[in-house]
């Protein structure tokens, strides 16, 4: 058998990996050995070990990425799981057509964001990727094929959306697009000042604009305390050239032997990019530059060196979101520690269709941290007790860390999940949360774990 | 236009090669022997954009069935501008070493076969007096190598008849075109570990459209191979010999 290393985006563990692959969506479940375990891995953009399955297999999904229907006129895409987002974009933008919920990375499999029950910059208009998911098949290790929507094998539907590639191998899906005029997108940016005016322009830009989200600078403490720059835009009426944008035109082309990304780097690029002249204003972007950003520079995750990194991501549901908020970001702009990767974002009502799915009504905070021990271990149990008195939760595909209880007490559907968890799958993530295996991130550099 | 034939469709090599071939408006006929994956292969050029395509499965080691195969080709497509040979194996070598059969089998796989579809094509383009021959072999084929022996040397012949071809067909207008890759991450060498000679086959496919499109006769893809097997090449055998690859 042929073994590979692989480790998540965060880049905090390797480790070495049976790996299997199908050649086509109708071939059968790869046959493991008895007593391991599988788990169905896309393209590796989630965060911590909800990708990986140490000790385990991997079965990668990548060569199921072919193209099944496209109806014009409906706006549906069939696709098999290991098709690109950006695959699909380019496809469908310049007929019409635009996915209806993107993340914030075009680089992600349609089965990784269905398995991750992703969202994006419009969650408070169109939920999140699972509301669009009309279809999809699901193969589950005893050879079961069952075609999963809202309407048929219901359960199933609502296990496997956010189920995190648990409950067996999506083999294609076909995905509801929504109308777009164009490639473009019309954007203003707005500089606010602190938090109170944060949520003041997400109240009333959430109304006119599709698509808001906000860099705040999570280093600026006292009356300015979550300062930053409010994104709003719509899809441009105007006309636009697709853009030749390729994806990963610029690289990092290794790991530097430190974090790149430090105190003294942070604290320079907070105050340049918050200050930067022209920052506010309205302009027209390609989608590319709006919604994917960093997807022009491949393995920018290089940059926080041989130890890799964190995303924390919560969610405050509720009325006590904006002095939540405050309190989470006093401890964080306390600590020193952060990066310029700081989100803020409300969540809007629509319930997502995933029994484990992230997102409810309410505000997220996404952050990266270099990893550096115990000392983001401290402070990420801190911001972890403010979240659970809030009520709110952290997202899995982000996490490498978050405690086991946690996660048990805040996804109150995770043993009725748990029942339809294939017995061949597991993952790092899955065994951490609710089997109690110990995973150590923290302190020493990547190491080989076999 | 292009009206063009790819045989060995499924591999991962044509498939992503088709992709680009669809993607600027070829026709296609498509020939492999797994059907399903070339109806899944099929549905998915479609999307792409490829304005028509057929397939039909075909055991390249049955010589008989060949010529039949291309007549339908040809009907389907209204003549063949490019023909794409693009399929074959990965011979166990330490089982062939203990198996003439085997040895035998996968050099007729890979070298006897292509010969035959080779012929066939050739006197076709020959009397249309246009068209490109356009066939995947292989930087093994340049030099035996006692860990790959067997698919190297069924490449090198591939390679050898392919510039005599060449040489023949230049003056009524057809163009033969070998392809060398080296490393190429697919599910042929899904057994091995891969390093930073490998490449993705879009990459390949990339440099196969290129060349086809400029008629180049031989390229090496990626592009580093060429100095790699210049050196190779002209080792000495006394020196070639001891090495250990």
């Amino acid at each position: 058998m042929v073994s590979q290393t692989f480790s998540s985006w965060g880049n905090l563990a390797r480790s070495s990996y049976v790996v299997y692959a199908l050649r086509s969506r109708s071939d059968e479940f790869p046959a493991i050995p008895v007593g391991s375990t599988i788990l169905p891995r896309g393209n590796g953009r989630s965060y911590g070990d909800s990708c990986l399955n140490p000790g385990g297999a991997l079965l990668l999904t990548r060569s199921l990425d072919r193209f099944i229907a496209f109806d014009r006129d409906a706006g549906l895409i069939t696709c098999e799981a290991g098709v690109l987002l950006a695959d699909i974009l380019r496809l469908t933008v310049p007929a019409g057509w635009f996915l209806a919920v993107v993340p914030g990375t075009s680089a992600v499999t349609v089965g990784g964001a269905i398995a991750n029950d992703v969202h994006g910059k419009n969650h408070h208009r169109a939920g999140t990727f699972g509301c669009h998911v009309r279809e999809l098949e699901l193969l589950r290790s005893d050879g079961q094929r069952l075609t999963c929507s809202p309407e048929t094998n219901a359960d199933w539907f609502g296990a496997t959306v956010g189920g995190l590639g648990l409950t067996g191998l999506i083999t294609y899906a076909q995905l509801q697009l929504r109308r777009t005029p164009g490639a473009g997108m019309d954007l203003e940016v707005i500089r606010f000042a602190n938090l109170d005016e944060f949520f003041r322009l997400s109240e009333v830009s959430d109304q006119n604009f599709e698509y808001t989200v906000a860099w705040i600078d999570c280093l600026s403490r006292g009356k300015s305390l979550g300062r930053g720059l409010f994104e709003r835009a719509n899809h441009s009426a105007r006309p636009m050239e697709y853009p030749k944008l390729r994806m990963g035109h610029v690289a990092v082309p290794f790991t530097p032997p430190f974090s790149l990304v430090n105190a003294a780097t942070l604290r320079l690029f907070n105050f340049l990019y918050y200050h930067r002249p022209g920052a506010t204003r309205r302009r027209r972007e390609s989608f590319q530059s709006f919604f994917f950003p960093l997807d022009s520079v491949a393995n920018w995750n290089r940059l926080y060196g041989p130890r890799g990194f964190y995303q924390y991501q919560c969610v405050i549901p509720g009325q006590t979101g904006p002095e939540m908020t405050a309190h989470l970001l006093e401890k964080i702009a306390r600590s020193g520690q952060g990066s310029f990767l700081a989100v803020l974002k409300q969540f809007g009502s629509l319930s997502s269709p995933g029994m484990l799915s992230f997102p409810r009504c309410g505000v997220t905070l996404a952050l990266d941290f270099p990893n550096t021990g115990a000392r983001i271990e401290r402070l990420f149990r801190e911001l972890d007790e403010i979240v659970v008195a809030a009520g709110g939760r952290l997202y899995p595909a982000k996490d490498a860390r978050m405690p086991a209880e946690l996660f048990r007490d805040t996804y109150a559907r995770w043993r009725e999940f748990a029942r339809y968890v294939d017995p061949a799958c597991s993952s790092g993530f899955w065994r951490r949360t609710t089997q109690g295996e110990v995973v150590h991130n923290g302190g020493a550099p990547a190491a080989e774990r076999v | 236009m292009n009206r063009t034939l790819v045989i060995g469709a499924t591999s991962a090599i044509a498939e992503a090669t088709q992709r680009l071939l669809a993607a600027r408006g070829d026709v296609l006929y498509l020939v492999g022997r797994n059907e399903k994956m070339l109806a899944e292969i099929a549905a998915d050029l479609t999307v792409r954009g490829c304005p028509r395509v057929a397939t039909e499965s075909l055991e390249a080691n049955d010589l008989s069935a060949h010529e039949t195969m291309l007549e339908r080709a040809e009907a389907f497509l209204g003549g063949i501008d490019l023909a794409l040979i693009a399929y074959g194996t990965l011979p166990d070598q330490k089982r062939c070493e203990s198996s003439v059969e085997l040895t035998v089998r996968e050099l007729h796989t890979n070298a006897i076969s292509v010969v035959a579809l080779l012929t066939r094509l050739a006197n076709r383009m020959e009397q249309r007096r246009a068209g490109i021959i356009a066939v995947i072999s292989s930087v093994a084929g340049d030099r035996g190598r006692g860990s790959n022996y067997v698919y190297g040397s069924a490449k090198a012949l591939v390679t050898t008849f392919l510039s005599g071809l060449r040489q023949r067909l230049r003056p009524c207008g057809v163009a033969v075109v070998t392809i060398k890759p080296g490393f190429v991450d697919t599910p042929m060498t899904a057994a091995f570990r891969k390093g930073v000679l490998w490449a993705q086959p879009e990459r390949i496919a990339r440099g196969i459209v290129r060349a086809l499109e400029r008629k180049r006769s031989t390229v090496y893809l990626p592009w580093f191979w060429r100095p790699i097997m210049f050196v190779v090449r002209a080792l000495p055998e006394s020196v070639f010999m001891r090495l250990p690859i």
